[in-house]
């Protein structure tokens, strides 16, 4: 398990975590790898860990009958996928399926939170980090409603 | 004011409600525009509307004007078929600076029809790819059908070009990204300081990516965009293109990011 | 150099002549609609003898002087601008040809050359001013065309009215620049007679064709104690300057209270002698074999001004009349190296709210803090 906090630290999304908190989440944390066209996530399932890809590509989608399976958003290295975990009830909301082969660390969900409970100081730095990356999704979705390239109306 | 008349070789459909006007050779040819200019096109008895050129700045390319429906000169436009005329005055404004940039990266941001003011500057550079470091193009549309020249992207690929496509709404079959073309600028392969920025698109879009190229390192009077505003005369006559102190027709299009920002961030300038 | 010469009121009539017989059509002012407006003029019968004018922000009218001075008032709604940008040209007309294509005729050249007679200081740097714009290799060919054979014939002002405000400015009321001859009509008890000087070579020419005599030391103090005294009078100016600063107060709160006020109807930017805003408008006859476009005065404060596909970049009064007075005032010296200002006031008088710049430019260049202490 040692051998994953370089990769930790790699990670743009750590970037800011001191070395003990690195320390903390390390023993959370496993290396994953995904095949292309696989999901990693399954809307409704239990939500109890998230992804830092580190390579590949992976798709946000949501199914609607009759239309299927729609790309909302695709993740890539450097980025995290999911946040369901951190709130009750805990379900994935959307799907994660990669669209090429994937390499990433997943962090197990109640371990991490445990450890936040733990040490508050390391539970506000990564709250601080989340909501940094929620807030920059959140714009980015903002400016995929306006529909910029669509016809003024 | 006066045009000269030109014929439509070939009209090629671009997307839903954009085409590509092919002008027929003419002498005025042999002293070609620079990227990013535009040129008054006349819709014979309907009006005229400024277009940026989307290809022919090379001696003995074909020049072509893409265009796309929005208004009542534009529909007429695009409504023409080969074999008819049109006025053509310019080429007139600002270009991006396809020299300036020789010696470092360059990082290409387009959105919409956007990528066609643009096109020139690419098509230039990949002439002279070795001048340059990393070359990169981020590319936003609506949807993977309305992106402009997708065979075009992949040739640029294979000459060199890092070409990431992103759309706002996806379709079955689309290998590539999902969101805003801003989401592709932290990954992109290329170096802040080193690196002269050209974008176009549109003005809400320019301005977020701005911000994404600053934070990148990218210094604010190399970072270029193409400023859009109603023009009457190409000029600097009608006053109709200002931005603050800008007449966008003879200052621009084309403008850093350090002399426009003040400018696009006031509301209703 | 110029030497001063004195004519007298016969001298007037002569001018005209001369004129004539140079081919110049002659446009001066005249009485017409209540107020005073320049038009073709035929002789010195023409000109407003004996009327001058009260001016005040929202106000003119035409009142009878004690005195029968040929050029006794300030300036009236209209601008020379008017005979050098028409409110309306024709560019060109085409007609289709058997190929398809368009035999494109550029307007015809053959106006009489125009001879300005009465011209105020702040209209001479008007002209000075739009000359920037139009009068350049890729500028406007009809104004270019009509400006290199005008002739000028310049007045100084006698009196301000209470909207100039020239001393200000810089621009006048004692003609500096500009023009071919400049005339400052003498009141005098035995009678009126006329200070002339020219300008250019023009001017000396025609001057040389009309009698007079050189003047005297004390004739000439006399002729240039005029304007000055007309300069004296005036109580409103601009600091054309410290209006730079407009540019950094451009969200100041003044301009929602300016905008309650303005009704955006387009006066001040037509009675305006350096606003050159023009739309272009191409139309086709019933057949569709002959086109032709026309440019035609515009305005900022029309909503259309600014129109991009998908709507107005100015939708509002507020965003209107700051792009006008911002311009106006500051960035035309980004764009065109000086103030578009020449402080003639006839955006004040004829502004239907009385508007007035003079007063409107200091509250927005004043503290623009938009809380307030309790």
């Amino acid at each position: 398990m040692s051998d994953l906090k370089p990769l930790l630290e790699r990670h743009p999304f750590f970037a800011e975590l001191t070395d003990s908190d690195l320390q903390l989440i390390v023993s959370c944390a496993k290396n994953v790898r995904f095949r292309a066209g696989v999901h990693l996530i399954r809307e409704g399932d239990p939500a109890n860990e998230f992804f830092l890809i580190r390579t590949g590509q992976v798709a946000l989608e949501i199914f609607a009958p009759g239309r299927g399976a729609i790309d909302l958003q695709t993740v890539g290295p450097g980025e995290v996928i999911g946040y369901s975990w951190l709130f009750p009830p805990h379900i994935w909301q959307f799907s994660a399926r990669t669209l090429e082969d994937v390499r990433a660390l997943s962090i197990h969900g109640t371990c991490l939170r445990d450890k936040c409970d733990e040490d508050p100081r390391l539970g506000y730095r990564l709250m601080k980090r989340f909501a940094q990356v929620i807030l920059q999704r959140l714009q980015a979705t903002r400016l995929q409603l306006l529909d910029l390239y669509g016809k003024p109306t | 004011m006066i045009p000269t008349w030109r014929r439509i070789r070939a009209r090629r459909v671009e997307t839903s409600d954009t085409v590509t006007l092919e002008l027929e050779h003419s002498p005025a040819d042999a002293a070609p525009f620079r990227p990013g200019q535009f040129n008054m096109l006349t819709a014979p008895g309907i009006g005229e509307v400024p277009i940026s050129m989307s290809g022919g700045a090379a001696p003995g390319a074909a020049l072509l004007h893409t265009v796309r429906a929005v208004g009542a000169v534009s529909r007429a436009l695009v409504a023409l078929e080969p074999g008819a005329w049109i006025g053509v005055r310019g080429p007139y404004g600002t270009s991006w600076p396809v020299r300036e940039a020789r010696g470092g990266d360059v990082v290409i941001v387009a959105g919409g029809i956007g990528l066609a003011p643009l096109r020139p500057s690419v098509r230039a550079i990949l002439d002279e790819r070795d001048q340059y470091g990393e070359v990169v193009l981020l590319y936003g549309a609506r949807s993977p059908s309305e992106r402009l020249f997708p065979g075009e992207l992949e040739e640029w690929r294979g000459r060199g070009l890092e070409v990431r496509s992103t759309v706002d709404v996806s379709e079955p079959g689309w290998r590539e990204s999902v969101g805003v073309v801003t989401t592709l600028l932290p990954a992109a392969r290329f170096s802040g300081p080193r690196s002269t920025a050209f974008v176009c698109g549109p003005e809400i879009m320019m301005r977020f990516v701005a911000m994404g190229l600053l934070e990148r390192g990218v210094a604010p009077e190399r970072l270029f965009v193409s400023l859009e505003r109603n023009m009457q005369c190409g000029i600097g006559l009608c006053g109709h293109c200002q931005l603050g102190p800008l007449l966008v027709c003879r200052d621009g299009p084309v403008v850093s990011w350090k002399r426009a920002a003040p400018w696009l961030n006031v509301r209703e300038l | 150099m110029s030497e001063a010469r004195r004519l007298e009121l016969a001298a007037l009539d002569r001018l005209f002549e001369v004129l004539r017989s140079k081919g110049y059509r002659i446009i001066g002012p005249t009485v017409r609609d209540g107020a005073i407006l320049y038009d073709d003029i035929h002789s010195s019968t023409d000109l407003p003898r004996g009327w001058t004018e009260e001016q005040e922000a929202g106000h003119y009218r035409l009142r009878r002087r004690s005195d029968d001075a040929h050029f006794g008032f300030t300036v009236g709604p209209t601008s020379w601008r008017r005979f050098l940008d028409p409110p309306e040209e024709v560019l060109w007309t085409a007609e289709i040809t058997a190929e398809g294509s368009w035999q494109t005729r550029p307007s015809p050249v053959s106006e009489a050359p125009l001879a300005f007679v009465g011209v105020r200081s702040c209209d001479l740097h008007a002209v000075a001013v739009q000359d920037r714009v139009f009068a350049r290799e890729d500028g406007s060919p009809g104004y270019t065309r009509r400006r290199a054979s005008a002739l000028w014939i310049a007045v100084a002002c006698g009196e301000s009215a209470a909207t100039c405000f020239c001393a200000s400015t810089g621009t006048g009321p004692r003609p500096d620049v500009g023009y071919d001859l400049a005339l400052t009509e003498v009141l005098e008890e035995g009678g009126a007679w006329f200070l002339a000087e020219s300008g250019s070579p023009r001017g000396r020419e025609l001057l040389e064709r009309l009698p007079g005599r050189r003047v005297d030391v004390e004739e000439r103090e006399k002729g240039e104690d005029i304007p000055r005294c007309a300069a004296e009078q005036q109580v409103r100016r601009l600091d054309r300057e410290s209006a730079r600063g407009l540019t950094s107060v451009l969200e100041h709160p003044h301009w929602d209270v300016v905008a309650e006020r303005c009704l955006s109807c387009a006066n001040c930017t037509l009675v305006c002698p350096t606003c050159f805003c023009g739309s272009v408008q191409d139309t086709s006859d019933l057949s569709g074999e002959r086109i032709e476009r026309t440019r035609r005065w515009d305005s900022c404060f029309t909503e259309d001004h600014s129109f991009i596909h998908g709507g107005s970049v100015r939708p509002t009064i507020r965003s209107r009349y700051r792009q006008w007075l911002t311009h106006k005032l500051a960035t035309w010296w980004d764009q065109f190296d000086t103030s578009g200002c020449i402080g003639c006031g006839r955006c004040i008088t004829w502004c239907p709210t009385g508007i007035d710049l003079t007063e409107e430019v200091p509250r927005l260049l004043s503290s623009s803090s938009e809380g307030e202490d309790e």
